[in-house]
């Protein structure tokens, strides 16, 4: 093992060696021939208290004259660990993990997320797909059930009789869901053939399908 | 090999030194201090320890003058400064590795690329990426995509490679059913990274298996649960678009 006096070795910092210095008194100048170890010591000495494992507390007994400057004497004695380990086989590590995973929460999502345009108009496209899907079958099997009370000619009355703010709300209420749900499948007949799939042609269409059903409903209502 | 003793080295490194991620506290010319901009963060906290507890939002407030540009900062300023039980995965901090992904302020993003809202008066939420079985705080458990991922086999199968010298020598030669073991997945969506990778794998003209990567998907969950939504490609911190993707290999198994 060659030391250079003016290399160090790995992870014994520069600035400590003149420290040491001044500490103990040697001054490299003075030992220009004997190999140097970065502690300053020759390194004979060294690797003899190496072998005898004596060199942590020769060292340290030569570079701390003062007790109050041993860091391990200062933690046993004023401060404890805040922190108890506990000392387990590895193969415990399986057991641990799984009754983790068993207590795991799920992570909070629906509620979370920022609104935006490309999931509320999913959402919509369901949910007026829904409500259209129960008005036709609800109707038709209420047409079946009572087909005295639920034909045309009877449905026609009922409505003619009601007042036209309610006429025109429910035309709306009708006519919305209808034309969004319709404007909407045909931009997702038009996904489904690879067409408009960037994020800014999402964003174009969905604003056009929005647009197209506030025209269409107020077209509707006025039929 | 350290031939110092370590306790022995000079006071300087003492135990108690403060961990600083903030900017410019030690240099000689002091710096004019821009005034506090507090902001308040609200994050996701859930500790394996106390499985009992409920998660909860935890709130931070620090100051943004003193903090980097990005939510990464915010966090990693909090863990030194302020509650170093905080815990989160982050590596590469410049959008490559993809280990600080999370959701911030209701989007699923990367926090090394999401700049901090500099308005003090509205406050940051952080939560884990969504749907996710949480490991502690912003950590989730991946287990399951990594499992789907394996499963589309996201490796070149091709059972002729060229002679040696040639391109693509990284397959082992011979035909590739030993790898049979992969389980897969057909009642659970596979989600859009994954499917992207299929695609990618698909649309691969070295690759021999595309007939089977197409029959793999050819079932009600893991390719048709997707309902091009485009959260996928609206919310993707790389600007991929795997939507596109996904509608690509459905037209494939519609000519089927």
């Amino acid at each position: 093992m060659s030391i250079d006096r003016f290399s160090r070795p790995r992870g014994s910092p520069a600035f400590c060696s003149s420290w040491q210095e001044e500490t103990i008194g040697i001054s490299r100048a003075r030992l220009p021939l004997l190999p140097v170890s970065a502690s300053g010591l020759p390194l004979a000495t060294m690797m003899s208290t190496r072998a005898l494992g004596l060199g942590s507390p020769l060292r340290q007994s030569i570079f701390s004259p003062s007790l109050a400057r041993n860091q391990s004497l200062i933690r046993a004695t004023l401060a404890k660990r805040a922190i108890q380990t506990e000392s387990l086989p590895p193969a415990a590590a399986v057991d641990i993990l799984n009754k983790q995973r068993l207590k795991r929460p799920s992570s909070p999502h629906f509620t979370i997320y920022q609104p935006q345009i490309t999931w509320i108009g999913s959402i919509a496209n369901r949910v007026t797909g829904g409500a259209l899907s129960a008005l036709l079958y609800g109707f038709s099997l209420a047409y079946l059930v009572a087909p005295g009370t639920f034909d045309s000619v009877h449905v026609v009355e009922f409505v003619g009789g009601l007042p036209d703010a309610v006429k025109y709300a429910g035309k709306a209420l009708l006519a919305a869901p209808f034309a969004y749900h319709g404007l909407n499948g045909i931009r997702h007949l038009s996904w489904d053939m690879g067409k408009f799939m960037s994020v800014k042609a999402v964003y174009q269409t969905g604003y056009a399908v929005l647009a197209g059903t506030a025209v269409s409903t107020v077209a509707l209502m006025f039929l | 090999m350290s031939l110092l003793p370590r306790l022995a080295r000079p006071v300087c490194s003492s135990a108690a030194r403060p961990f600083s991620s903030s900017a410019a506290r030690a240099l000689a010319t002091p710096v004019a201090q821009k005034p506090a901009l507090n902001k308040e963060f609200k994050i996701y906290r859930w500790n394996p320890d106390e499985p009992a507890k409920k998660p909860t939002l935890q709130s931070y407030t620090i100051d943004l003058n003193q903090t980097g540009p990005m939510i990464l900062d915010a966090l990693i300023k909090i863990k030194n400064e302020v509650d170093p039980t905080l815990t989160f995965r982050r590596s590469c901090r410049e959008g490559i590795c993809g280990s600080c992904a999370m959701n911030i302020d209701g989007q699923n993003t990367l926090a090394c690329l999401c700049r901090i809202d500099r308005n003090g008066a509205k406050d940051t939420k952080i939560y884990p990426l969504p749907h996710m079985y949480v490991v502690k705080d912003l950590v989730p458990d991946l287990t399951l995509f990594y499992k789907q991922y394996k499963s589309i086999k996201p490796y070149l199968q091709n059972p002729n490679p060229p002679e040696d010298g040639k391109e693509f020598l990284a397959e082992p030669r011979g035909p590739q059913e030993a790898r049979r073991d992969v389980r897969m997945y057909p009642d659970e969506y596979l989600g859009p990274a994954t499917l992207m990778q299929a695609y990618r794998w698909i649309a691969d003209s070295r690759d021999t298996h595309t007939a089977e990567r197409r029959e793999v998907l050819q079932n009600e969950m893991s390719l048709y649960r997707c309902h091009t939504i485009f959260n996928c490609s609206r919310t993707c911190p790389k600007g991929l678009n795997p939507a596109q993707a996904i509608a690509k290999i459905k037209m494939e198994l519609a000519a089927d």
